[in-house]
């Protein structure tokens, strides 16, 4: 059976604001969204709402996982079951080694029945895993002694990211903005590695603001959000047109949404 | 105590069990409860103790019995009367390990002191209750004229040597609980390092207390000879009781002119054991002494290691890391004295409180008058794991002198929920994710610590974040 994410519904706030206004979404294994939107609309909210954060509350729908409702999931156990969220803000954790705390992260994935305290995967065999994946990565190996994120550059930071994304292999990865704060050679080996890690291997949703990512991971559907709520689904070249032209013609033809998103955005902007 | 049960109970891996062991032993010889001349002069005619040491602790009792409690720190709650304050476990002093008695050398085992000799250990001493009862010392350390030995060994060997310094860097008066620990003192370290003497591997003592109601009042002299270096450590785990339990040791180290100190403690006391420890180093032109201090556990630590820089150049550092949860308070910190010109002096403490624990922070910075351009910093961060628990800090600054630079940072920190969301998005327990933050908050200390004991700290943290997070 193949594997199937869907999303049914979902409407979440945060501090009593609504956030997610109705979200539909299915992604099978094997096929590659595109999540576009203007600043604000929902799509950051969106990949942290299927991790579990526990900062959102879910106030209606249901996310499932092979037709098994995982709202009720601690974050640990949907990576265990299988998702993974490349942050678009990874916060840093000083002190803590990458090495160490994705050879954890890599054991529970791979053994989602263990139990705190029990073997961690052979050193040997994660160390030489980690550095093939570094070597694609063009990541100096001194990398791995760094501590999580701290002081890396929105590149590394970036790089660190799809890092574990080949570590983890997940069966669904929702990738945010993994093409920001790149230069353009970094975006082309960012976009080739995603490629090769995810191409057929996994179900992508793929949250961008630029083209070159698409480009090398052209998408089977392209999703519009505004306003919280998924207002138009096309193909890649629904992905194409908003690179090209922006999002008036949504705006426009979705006032409603569009008029949601503002709304927000203007608060934002008050509270700041 | 309750809590103790519940928190056994609740302790799964089978490492936790390896701290939490009581071995059976033979006492040979036990003196009553209590404190008073008869106690203190048996226990000097137990040891065959020279006159003028007996002296000095019949005149140590009768400070104690006069200074008041400490009126800072925590509470404490004893009654001096009921505590036993000498046992003596084994007759003999072994020689090599074949000599230790099998039950005692289970204890050990469990410990892993076999093991940790093996790793090039340049000197394991153990002391088990209140004697060392196994000392060894690798020979390339005598040929080079050092001394090791225990300090009981040493009031009798080497006299000369030992009254120099011994009560000089902390005399009895200094506080109620140095005099306590003079007056009934047993076991501890002597270490003798010859001018020039560089010994390379860390040399370690390993403290037990084993027996129910007993304090344990050890006693360490160093003595860091001009140009010499030693790094000594020692570590702890203690079983744990039900009953109120005193530890009072008292450290002195006199490190001379361009000779270098460290000295390590990681300690980690069953929850019921008030630790009250004074530890102080006197340091000489261009010395540098240096204190790691890792507290867990115990009921109420209260420990401020200290350096006096007595001469130009000298160089006091201090890293201490203490950990707190239900039912305990660390209060715990550092004492920089800078009493000459061009001294530098560097604290650098980070405290752990959770499910209810307390971590104060009590630390002196004092420049006197003359001590120009010396330099002094504090750097101290707290870490909160949950609402019940609290951190303070308490810092005295005292500056006769213009031409000084002080400085103290403080940060308090709650544990951060992005970083919990981030680790656990990639799969790790809440418990592994927070032990993980724990850790990496005390990492620039623990890397500062000797391979075993970096892991041993790992370990212990671990320890006491399972079990207890939700
Ligand atoms: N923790 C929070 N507290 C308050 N408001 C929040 C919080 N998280 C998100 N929001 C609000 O929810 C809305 C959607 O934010 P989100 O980060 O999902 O947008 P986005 O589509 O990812 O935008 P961008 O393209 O800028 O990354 C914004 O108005 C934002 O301010
Ligand atoms: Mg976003």
């Amino acid at each position: 059976m193949s594997d199937v994410l869907k999303i049914v519904d979902l409407h979440v706030s945060i501090n009593d604001k609504e956030i997610l206004r109705g979200v539909n979404l299915e992604i099978k294994h094997g096929e590659t969204h595109a999540l576009m939107g203007p600043n604000g609309s929902g799509k950051s909210t969106l990949g942290l709402v299927i991790m579990g954060h526990p900062n959102y509350e879910v106030t209606s729908g249901e996310i499932l996982l092979n037709g098994e409702n995982i709202l009720d999931l601690e974050p640990n156990e949907r990576a265990r079951a299988g998702i993974f969220l490349a942050f678009q803000r990874p916060v840093a954790i000083p002190g803590v080694k990458m090495a160490d705390f994705l050879r954890h992260a890599t054991t529970n994935v791979r053994n989602p029945e263990r139990k705190e305290g029990e073997d961690l995967i052979p050193m040997r065999e994660f160390r030489k895993e980690i550095k093939a994946n570094m070597e694609q990565l063009q990541m100096d190996s001194e990398f791995a002694r760094r501590y999580v994120n701290d002081g890396f550059s929105g590149g590394e930071m970036k790089r660190a990211e799809i890092l574990q994304l080949a570590m983890l292999q997940p069966k669904f990865a929702i990738l945010d903005e993994t093409d920001s704060g790149l230069d353009a050679d970094a975006v082309r080996l960012a976009s080739q590695s995603i490629n090769e890690i995810g191409h057929n291997k996994m179900g992508l949703l793929i949250i961008t603001h630029h083209d070159k990512l698409l480009e090398h991971n052209p998408p089977n559907y392209t999703h519009v959000i505004l306003g919280g709520k998924i207002v138009e689904s096309g193909g890649k070249e629904l992905a194409e047109e908003l690179h090209s032209q922006g999002y008036d013609r949504i705006r426009k033809q979705y006032p409603e949404a569009a008029q949601a998103n503002d709304q927000n955005a203007v608060e934002e902007e008050l509270v700041s | 105590m309750a809590t103790d049960i519940t928190e056994s109970a609740e302790l799964k891996s089978t490492e936790i069990n390896k701290y939490d062991f009581k071995t059976k032993t033979t006492a040979i010889f036990k003196a009553r409860k209590g404190i008073d001349e008869e106690i203190v002069n048996q226990i000097s005619d137990i040891k065959d103790e020279p006159d003028w040491m007996r002296k000095f602790r019949l005149d140590s009792l009768r400070i104690f019995n006069e200074k008041p409690m400490p009126e800072w720190g925590g509470d404490i709650d004893l009654d001096f009367q009921d505590i036993f304050y000498y046992l003596k476990p084994t007759n003999e002093q072994g020689k090599s390990w074949d000599d230790v008695p099998e039950e005692i050398k289970d204890t050990f085992e469990k410990l892993g002191i076999p093991e940790a000799e093996r790793k090039y250990l340049a000197g394991v001493k153990a002391q088990f209750e209140s004697e060392v009862i196994y000392g060894s010392l690798k020979k390339e350390l005598t040929d080079q004229g050092v001394i090791f030995t225990d300090t009981d060994t040493a009031v009798r060997e080497h006299p000369e040597l030992l009254r120099e310094y011994f009560g000089k860097i902390i005399p009895p008066s200094d506080n109620k609980f140095a005099a306590l620990n003079s007056a009934v003192w047993s076991g501890g370290s002597f270490i003798y390092v010859p001018k020039g003497v560089t010994i390379e591997y860390p040399l370690q003592a390993y403290f037990r207390i084993n027996e129910e109601n007993m304090g344990q009042f050890e006693r360490t002299l160093i003595i860091v000879d001009e140009g010499a270096q030693v790094h000594y450590v020692e570590g702890c785990t203690a079983p744990m009781y039900t009953s109120e339990s005193l530890h009072s040791a008292v450290v002195e180290v006199v490190v001379k002119k361009e000779a270098r100190c460290r000295y390590t403690t990681i300690q980690n006391w069953a929850n019921n054991i008030y630790n009250l420890v004074t530890k102080r180093a006197f340091a000489y032109q261009d010395a540098v002494m240096e204190w790691v201090d890792g507290n867990l556990g115990s009921k109420l630590t209260m420990k401020y290691p200290a350096v006096y820089m007595m001469e130009p150049g000298a160089r006091g550092e201090i890293l201490s890391i203490a950990f707190s949860s239900a039912g305990q308070h660390q209060d715990a910190g550092a004492k920089l004295v800078h009493c000459a010109p061009n001294t530098t002096g560097t604290i650098i403490s980070k405290s752990i409180s959770k499910n209810g624990g307390r971590s104060s922070y009590r630390g002196l910075a004092r420049v006197e008058k003359g001590a120009v351009n010396s330099k002094c910093s504090v750097v101290c961060d707290a870490l909160i794991l949950d609402e019940d628990s609290r951190s303070d800090t308490y810092p005295y600054i005292e500056i006769n002198e213009q031409d000084v630079s002080v400085g103290h940072e403080a940060s308090v920190s709650r544990i951060g929920e992005e970083q919990l969301f981030y680790l656990m998005s990639r799969g790790l327990s809440e418990t592994e994710a927070s032990t993980m933050i724990v850790n990496g908050f005390i990492e620039p200390l623990v890397k500062e610590l000797p391979m075993e004991y970096a892991v041993e700290m790992n370990r212990l943290i671990q320890l006491q974040m399972e079990g207890s997070v939700g």
